[in-house]
């Protein structure tokens, strides 16, 4: 009896959640804040600074949607979540999006009924190992039962184990919390091999005392798309978030940038641009929000291009080439539907 | 006659010598504690040996530390391939150490002030040779502390606590007829005040107010002792009433207390932070949620009640009923005889275990890191070691840790040593 009554007030309570969450643009707007979801830090991708003001990648997105949405890239409450609490923090309604390098899957988006909205970095998950070891290869016969530094609670574990299934060898696993706790046991000696996404490699390689003294093997064992997500069944909101970061990514391929939005929207001779900036159509409102959305967003913290130069580009200490998240226009596959 | 025939007779006492040089000082001290047989003397030869390797392979990394520099590469190239530490990073840092990265710097004051005066509030509670006035201030003290740490209208701690001194004022008026009536006016009484002093204290928000700080904000060293200090000041006092629960006769109660205190034994204090976290969030309509740092608060004091209430019990357990019994046979009721005569001592048993109970608390405080909440550790393993600059600094940044929580728990232990002798009767 006293099961079913439990049961019974968790049903009320889920319900009453979703009634209430039914409108997350509205909730958002009537509170004047955007609740973001981020990583406890993840170098280049979001990191307070000395004053404590969240800066990176995946925090750019979080700034671009509250500037679209509030006109304020500042009204944020950013929210830290871990790799065990994020998806929990997103489903009770607790943030309104959830920005933090997190891997788009079928089970993630399907089973935990989360809607991811699109990729902002395409990553791959690959090792890095001492180059004192001498190992050149993921799939060569020396790494045979070497002892891996892996995150618990990832996409990352579970390719790990495929990988070394398919080459037919053994591995010793140390789970580990966060990735400054895998390089510190990786530092120590504690484990032969780090790995996570390359990005993250590339970042933790790039802050080691002597770079060159650490490889990151060829190998790239899984496909990472990363990308924002919000709670399924809220279209609209999940519409805002997604043609947010259509817009960053459609101001880098026709040349908008935090200088020149403000010049542009007043009328240029490109379609795609005047509707983008909202100078034509009614895209804005479309969405819920006024016509001045994307040029907002853009002039938060640039377009995909300049976020990406700004945070983790060549000319920053993590220096990641762009590869893959290059324009489709550079052969990349960082493509926007169109604005029409 | 015969005493005639002694050839010599002392008169004078003779001076008092100083020992052999083999039976006293520095000899006496080696030869007895380190060379005193062939097993000793190794241990002593490989003693000095641990000792001397851990200085000479430390000494260089603390005397070459950097204590300017930017970024921790910044720092490899001062070095220049020397074992040095980077201490840098606590230069720059260490407001985010103390106070968490969101804490306004121009108000770091309030939490410092809110700790001097902790410390002037303890005082009284913890050494009892100081005038017993002083406990006024420490009631003071939880809504001044309130007010300085969160910040806001001072409105809203005073009317919280002239809403509690009314509601016993009340107690103390009617409890002569009855206990329960008399908790019943109170509390009503006490709501009734909160509810009407809450339109007021709404109303002037802005009175005297200090800028608002939200609990989200708190982090750093501060939120540790912010949450041990008020679990730990919540949980005795509960975790008292319900070690007295647990030995009632009234069934209902006792059953409520045992099944209490072994639910929260039974489960690990990470578990019960993973539902203040995540759980609970289900149950409460987004936006209307409670606090997270109240909801970990909470779950913090029920953890160590529990187990300060099994501490209490041993102390209880502890007691010869012949104490029970003089209390009775003196014609005391059950509240006088408790806290006049049971209680003292049963307690005076248990200080070691709340202490130890206490202690353990304040580091379990780190905890709450897991749960992304950035206390001193969360600010390490965090913003700090996930920033480019700083990746990669351990040893400097968690030995800092380490060394503050040593001082703060080797005081207290050190404290709780000194009440014991303070309190030391003839019971051994």
């Amino acid at each position: 009896m006293k099961k079913t009554v439990f049961l019974g007030a968790l049903t009320v309570a889920g319900l009453a959640a979703g009634l209430v969450s039914a409108g997350t643009l509205d909730d958002v707007k009537a509170r004047g804040t955007l609740n973001c979801g981020v990583s406890t830090g993840v170098p280049g991708f979001a990191e307070p600074d000395a004053n404590g003001r969240w800066q990176g990648f995946d925090i750019a997105v979080c700034r671009a949607v509250a500037a679209a949405v509030l006109g304020d890239n500042n009204a944020i409450q950013f929210v830290p979540t871990t790799g065990k609490t994020r998806f929990t923090s997103l489903a009770s309604g607790e943030i309104d999006m959830l920005a933090r390098n997190t891997t788009w899957t079928l089970s993630r988006d399907v089973d935990l009924k989360f809607d991811f909205v699109g990729v902002n970095y395409y990553d791959g998950q690959g090792f890095m190992v001492k180059a004192s070891t001498g190992i050149t290869s993921a799939s060569s016969p020396e790494i045979d039962g070497v002892t891996v530094c892996i995150q618990t609670g990832t996409t990352s574990e579970l390719n790990l184990s495929d990988h070394f299934r398919s080459i037919g060898m053994s591995y010793e696993p140390l789970p580990v919390e966060s990735g400054s706790e895998a390089v510190a046991n990786y530092m120590a000696g504690s484990c032969d091999m780090f790995t996570t996404d390359r990005s993250a490699l590339a970042a933790r390689r790039a802050t080691q005392e002597v770079p060159t003294d650490h490889v990151v093997l060829p190998e790239i064992i899984s496909k990472e798309p990363l990308g924002p997500l919000v709670r399924h069944g809220d279209n609209e909101w999940g519409d805002v978030v997604r043609w947010t970061l259509n817009a960053l990514i459609t101001a880098e391929e026709f040349g908008v940038t935090a200088a020149n939005a403000e010049e542009l929207s007043e009328g240029t001779n490109n379609a795609e641009i005047n509707r983008l900036l909202g100078s034509e159509g009614t895209m804005g409102e479309m969405l819920g929000l006024d016509a001045d959305w994307a040029k907002r967003a853009i002039m938060s913290e640039g377009n995909y291009g300049e976020i990406f130069e700004a945070n983790i580009g060549a000319g920053t200490i993590i220096g990641l080439p762009r590869g893959v998240n290059a324009m489709w226009t550079d052969g990349g596959l960082i493509y926007s539907p169109p604005f029409r | 006659m015969a005493e005639n025939n002694a050839s010599f007779v002392r008169h004078e006492l003779i001076k008092e010598q100083v020992p052999p040089v083999s039976q006293r000082g520095v000899v006496k001290w080696v030869s007895e504690n380190l060379i005193s047989s062939p097993f000793n003397v190794i241990m002593t030869l490989l003693s000095l040996w641990i000792i001397y390797s851990i200085i000479v392979n430390s000494a260089p990394w603390f005397i070459n530390g950097i204590w300017d520099a930017k970024s921790v590469r910044e720092c490899y190239d001062i070095l220049d391939g020397v074992s040095g530490a980077c201490f840098a990073v606590l230069k720059e840092r260490f407001p985010q150490l103390i106070y968490g990265f969101k804490y306004p710097p121009t108000e770091y004051w309030r939490p410092n002030t809110a700790v001097v005066l902790l410390l002037a509030a303890l005082a009284p509670v913890l050494f009892r040779k100081l005038p017993q006035q002083l406990l006024g201030f420490s009631a003071i003290y939880p809504f001044l502390a309130y007010w300085l740490i969160w910040g806001g209208t001072p409105l809203v701690p005073v009317i919280a606590f002239l809403g509690l001194a009314f509601g016993i004022y009340c107690f103390r008026r009617f409890s002569a007829r009855s206990f329960a009536f008399g908790v019943v006016i109170a509390v009503i009484a006490a709501s009734l005040f909160w509810v009407l002093g809450g339109y007021l204290s709404e109303a002037n928000g802005t009175f005297l107010a200090l800028e608002a700080v939200p609990s989200r904000d708190m982090g750093g060293l501060m939120l540790n002792l912010l949450l041990g200090t008020i679990a730990c000041s919540i949980s005795i006092p509960l975790g008292v009433i319900l070690a007295l629960g647990r030995q009632s006769n009234m069934p209902i109660i006792k059953w409520i207390c045992v099944i209490f205190i072994e639910f929260i034994r039974g489960v690990p204090l990470i578990t019960l932070l993973f539902v203040a976290n995540v759980i609970l969030a289900f149950f409460f309509p987004p936006d209307t949620s409670i606090d997270l740092i109240l909801r970990v608060i909470i779950m913090m004091t029920f953890f160590n009640s529990a187990y300060i209430a099994e501490v209490v019990r041993g102390g209880l357990a502890a007691l010869p009923t012949g104490q029970y019994e003089a209390a009775n046979s003196l014609g005391l009721d059950y509240a006088q005889s408790m806290r006049l005569i049971i209680l003292p001592q049963a307690l005076k048993i248990s200080i070691p275990g709340i202490v130890n109970v206490s202690v353990g608390m304040l580091k379990d405080t780190t905890l709450v890191s897991i749960i992304s909440m950035f206390d001193l550790v969360g600010m390490i393993r965090g913003p700090i070691l996930a920033t480019s600059e700083w990746n990669g600094v351990y040893w400097e940044l968690f030995g800092c840790a380490a060394a503050i929580f040593f001082v703060i728990c080797f005081s207290v232990s050190k404290y709780s040593q000194w009440l014991e002798r303070q309190l030391e009767t003839s019971n051994r």
